[in-house]
């Protein structure tokens, strides 16, 4: 096992980690806060990627990383609006509640 | 060189797994605090300094803050922030398929035969990264720059919204 395997080990820990939260939690912000360490287990993967990649391209990984964070930071903001609009029509954050759209 | 990154790795994994786990909802925010700068030591360790930074401000600065506020503002009084006990079900399921999917990945990650550089790691300065943005990637910078604001203007609009939404309106 090489250090590039160490590092895809760990972000797919993370990854799992995150997906268990997501899917076993039922408070509407610790679903999104698992999907961010999701999204986190795969920027650790671009930059794992970019450090030991045999044939190096000078800031490829960097770049990707750089748009990705900006697009994870605007789908928190999104996700926490949601929650509040959420809040405002049942009272609470329970993802169980939210059943209105169910048929 | 592997030592640090296994001791960054036990301190990102902990803090997520405790978080992730927690039953207080304040101190599972406080907690993804210092996974995400457990992950910003990471970029560092990996010589990316520019994005250990900009995840040092974007997540543990910025997000953690949006996340505190939205954990005070969706509760009513002092128990709300001890969350009930998931079903057993739903927890059960939910770290099956978890550990069903780190199963995966690990034989795909240990099977697979990845080459590595011998050599050290690339650098990149940050006048690089600049040229970089302004350069190939500028249209990218302008999608980036409309989807931050279209999203952040969206998130106003939904967080603002009334439940008799329009009645104020009326003139």
């Amino acid at each position: 096992m090489n250090t590039l395997q160490l590092c895809l080990l760990i972000s797919s820990a993370l990854f799992c980690i995150g997906l268990a939260g997501a899917l076993s939690r039922t408070n509407t912000i610790l679903v999104l806060l698992g999907i961010e360490l999701m999204l986190n287990a795969a920027n650790l993967n671009f930059i794992a990627f970019w450090r030991f990649n045999p044939a190096p391209l000078p800031a490829t990984g960097v770049i990707f990383v750089i748009f990705a964070i900006a697009v994870a930071a605007a789908e928190a903001a999104v996700g926490l609006a949601l929650v509040i609009a959420i809040y405002r029509h049942q009272q609470n954050i329970r993802l169980q509640d939210a059943t209105r759209l169910k048929g | 060189m592997t030592a640090a990154l296994i001791l960054i790795a036990l301190l990102i994994l902990g803090s997520t797994a405790v978080a992730m786990s927690l039953r207080n909802l304040i101190h599972s925010a406080l907690l993804l605090v210092l996974s995400w700068m457990g992950i910003a030591a990471f970029y560092l360790w990996a010589g990316a300094e520019f994005v250990a930074f900009a995840q040092v401000l974007v997540y543990a600065g910025a997000v953690s803050m949006i996340v505190l506020f939205a954990v005070l503002l969706t509760r009513r009084s002092r128990a709300d922030l001890s969350i009930a006990p998931a079903s057993l079900r739903r927890a059960v399921a939910g770290v099956l398929a978890g550990g069903a999917t780190a199963g995966v990945l690990t034989l795909a990650v240990l099977r697979t035969n990845l080459q590595i550089a011998p050599s050290a790691a690339p650098t990149v300065t940050v006048q690089q990264l600049g040229l970089e943005l302004i350069g190939p990637q500028v249209a990218s910078v302008l999608v980036v720059g409309v989807i931050l604001t279209v999203a952040l203007l969206g998130a106003v609009v939904l967080a603002a919204s009334d439940r008799n939404d329009g009645k104020e309106d009326a003139p």
